[in-house]
C-alpha cells in the first residue's frame, strides 16, 4: 500500500503536526516503509487465532468506591508548562475538533 | 404547495454517576471544589499510570440497564477513543465501543394527550468525563480544571424513535426521574450532571429514508430540550420549503432567544481510531452478580404508577404526581400502610402536603408529620368526627405546629369535633325546615335540588359541627315523611 500525501495530511491533522515541502515527502516515504514492514505480518496465517489484547489472564480487577487524594494541588500543577496558581493554561482553543 | 414533514430525533444522554470516587482512580468527584485539587497522576494522564475500574460505577450502569429492560453484556471490554483536546489529558477517552454494558431496552413515556409510547434504546455504555475548559477568563489562554476528568458517566443512546420536542421532553423527564429513583445521578441538568444532545432531521411524511441530521447541543434544562428541538424542526422545515438543503453540522442552543446557531460543520469527519484499552482487564458479569445488583434496586416509578392506578384505584394524574419522586412515593406508601382510604391518602399528599411543602420551600423528607399521623387524620374524617374542611383548614396546620399530639386530641382542644348526636341534629333540622316552609313545599313538588340548601342551613346552625352525612340522612327522612 502506498501512502498518499492526502493520507499524510489527514494523519498530521489528527496528530496536530505539520509537514510541508521536503518534510512532507520524507514522512510520506517513512510511512510507506513502516506500512510495508507491517504488511509482512499478512503472511502469517491467523485463521482462528483470537487477538491478543491483554498481557495477563486477569479479569474483573475492580476497586471499591473509596476516595483517596494522592497528590497535592501544587504537585498536580508542577510539571505543567503553563499554569497559574489554580489552573493549567493552554493556548486558547476554540471548540473545533472534538 | 408545502410538503408535510415529520421529524426524526435520537437522543444521547450523558448521565454523571454519583460515585464517591472517579471511574478509574480514587480522586473525589465532589462538585464545586477548588480547581485542580481532585486530581491524580491517573486522571492527569501521566505516563506509566494504570487505571482500575470503580465497582460502584459498574453497579450503577447495571442498575440503569436492568431498570430499562436492556440485555446485559456479560463480557465487557474497554476501548480508547482518541482525540486531542486540552480537557482530555490522556489524549483518549476510556469508553466502551464494541461491548456496551447494555443493549436494547426502552423507556415508556406518557404524553400530555394521555397517549403512551415506548422509545427504544440502542445502547448504554460506560465511559469517563473530561475536564472543564474556560475560554472567557483570560484574553490569551484557556484555563483548564481537571477535577471532573475521569468522573464516571453512562451514555444512553436512543433509536431515532422520537418525533416531537414534547416526546423528547417526556423522555428526558423519565430518564431523570429514573436515575434519581435508582440513586445513581442527581439529575441536575443546570450543573451538567445530566446532559442531552439531540440528533434532529426531518423528512416528508410517508418516506422512510432519513434527512440530513443536525446535532443540537447546550440544552441545559429539560424545557430547553423541547424548545431547541421545536426550533430546530421549524428551522429545517423553513430551509426545505425554500428549496434549500439542510447542512449536516453541530448547532448550539441559545436559551436567551430560543434559537440554534452553527458551532461547527461536520465536513471534517472525526476519526477516533478506537482500539482496545489494554490497561483494563475485561469485566465479566456473572448471572449471580447481576442478580445481586438487581436485588438492591428500589421499586421503579413505572411499577409504582401501575400499582397505584390498578391496585389502589388512583387516577393517572394522582399516580403521576405521587411517583414524581421517590421520597413522595415512599411517603404515600407509608400513609397507605395505615389507611385503606387510598383516594383520600392521595389527596392529602398531592394537595395539602404538597401545598405546605411548596409554600415553605422544603422537601418531603423535611415534612414534620409521619405517614401514620396523616392516616390518623383520615380516619378521623372518615369516622365523621371532623369535617373535611375543618381538617384541611384548621386541624392540619395545628398538627404541623403541635407535632406530637394526636389529631383527635387537637380536634378536641380546637373544638372541631362534629356531633353525630341525632337528637341535636333532629332539633336543628326541625328548626331549619320550619323556617323555610315554602322551600319545603317546592321540594315536595319535586325540586329535590333544594336538599343542599337544607343541609347547608343545618350545618350553618350547628356551627359546622354536625356530621354532614347524618344531617343528610335526617333531612331525607323528615322530608320524605
Amino acid at each position: 500500500m502506498k501512502i498518499s500525501e492526502e493520507k499524510v495530511r489527514a494523519l498530521a491533522q489528527l496528530a496536530r503536526l505539520e509537514f510541508e515541502g521536503e518534510a512532507m515527502e520524507q514522512i510520506r516515504a517513512d510511512l510507506d516503509n513502516i506500512v510495508a514492514m507491517c504488511e509482512q505480518l499478512n503472511a502469517v496465517d491467523t485463521e482462528g487465532v483470537e487477538p491478543l489484547i491483554y498481557m495477563t489472564d486477569a479479569v474483573n480487577v475492580l476497586r471499591d468506591d473509596v476516595v483517596h487524594q494522592d497528590i497535592s494541588h501544587e504537585e498536580a500543577l508542577r510539571n505543567a508548562p503553563a499554569k497559574d496558581s489554580d489552573y493549567f493554561r493552554v493556548s486558547k482553543v476554540i471548540d473545533q475538533n472534538k | 404547495m408545502s410538503v408535510a414533514y415529520e421529524a426524526v430525533i435520537g437522543l444521547e444522554i450523558h448521565v454523571q454517576l454519583i460515585t464517591q470516587s472517579k471511574a478509574f482512580c480514587a480522586d473525589s468527584t465532589a462538585y464545586g471544589a477548588l480547581p485542580n485539587t481532585q486530581v491524580s497522576p491517573i486522571s492527569l494522564g501521566h505516563p506509566g499510570t494504570l487505571p482500575r475500574h470503580n465497582r460502584s460505577a459498574v453497579d450503577y450502569a447495571l442498575k440503569m440497564g436492568l431498570a430499562l429492560g436492556c440485555n446485559i453484556t456479560k463480557e465487557n471490554h474497554y476501548s480508547r477513543k482518541n482525540y486531542f483536546y486540552a480537557d482530555l489529558p490522556k489524549g483518549y477517552q476510556i469508553t466502551q465501543f464494541n461491548t456496551p454494558i447494555c443493549e436494547g431496552g426502552g423507556v415508556n413515556i406518557r404524553l400530555k394527550d394521555g397517549s403512551r409510547k415506548t422509545v427504544q434504546l440502542i445502547r448504554i455504555h460506560m465511559e469517563e468525563d473530561t475536564g472543564k475548559s474556560m475560554h472567557d477568563q483570560d484574553p490569551r489562554d484557556s484555563l483548564i480544571d481537571y477535577n471532573r476528568a475521569g468522573t464516571p458517566l453512562i451514555e444512553v443512546v436512543t433509536a431515532p424513535d422520537i418525533r416531537t420536542g414534547e416526546e423528547a421532553y417526556a423522555f428526558v423527564t423519565e430518564i431523570r426521574r429514573l436515575v434519581r429513583y435508582l440513586d445513581i445521578c442527581d439529575g441536575n441538568m443546570e450543573e451538567g450532571s445530566l446532559r442531552c444532545d439531540a440528533n434532529v432531521s426531518i423528512r416528508p411524511i410517508g418516506t422512510s429514508t432519513f434527512g440530513t441530521k443536525v446535532e443540537v447541543k447546550n440544552m441545559n434544562s429539560i424545557s430547553n430540550v423541547r424548545r431547541a428541538i421545536d426550533h430546530e424542526i421549524e428551522r429545517q422545515r423553513g430551509i426545505l420549503d425554500a428549496g434549500g438543503a439542510v447542512a449536516g453540522e453541530t448547532r448550539g442552543f441559545n436559551a436567551l432567544n430560543g434559537t440554534t446557531f452553527s458551532m461547527r460543520s461536520k465536513e471534517m469527519v472525526n476519526d477516533y481510531r478506537y482500539f482496545p484499552e489494554p490497561d483494563l482487564p475485561p469485566l465479566i458479569l456473572s448471572d449471580q452478580y447481576i442478580a445481586a445488583v438487581h436485588k438492591l434496586m428500589p421499586e421503579l416509578p413505572e411499577t409504582l404508577f401501575n400499582r397505584f392506578t390498578a391496585e389502589l384505584g388512583l387516577s393517572e394524574y394522582d399516580a403521576g404526581v405521587l411517583t414524581d419522586d421517590k421520597a413522595t412515593a415512599a411517603y404515600f406508601l407509608e400513609v397507605v400502610k395505615h389507611t385503606a382510604n387510598y383516594k383520600s391518602a392521595a389527596n392529602w399528599v398531592t394537595v395539602h402536603i404538597r401545598g405546605y411543602l411548596n409554600e415553605h420551600a422544603v422537601g418531603i423528607d423535611d415534612f414534620p408529620l409521619s405517614g401514620k399521623r396523616i392516616a390518623d387524620l383520615i380516619a378521623l374524617i372518615d369516622s365523621g368526627q371532623v369535617s373535611n374542611s375543618a381538617a384541611a383548614q384548621k386541624l392540619f396546620p395545628a398538627m404541623i405546629s403541635h407535632d406530637g399530639k394526636s389529631p383527635l386530641e387537637l380536634a378536641e382542644s380546637l373544638n372541631l369535633l362534629q356531633t353525630g348526636d341525632a337528637d341535636l341534629i333532629e332539633s336543628i333540622a326541625d328548626e331549619v325546615l320550619a323556617s323555610l316552609p315554602q322551600k319545603v313545599e317546592e321540594y315536595r313538588q319535586g325540586k329535590t335540588g333544594l336538599l343542599g340548601l337544607f343541609v347547608g342551613e343545618t350545618m350553618k346552625r350547628s356551627k359546622g359541627k354536625a356530621d354532614p352525612r347524618k344531617v343528610n340522612e335526617v333531612l331525607l327522612k323528615k322530608l320524605g315523611a
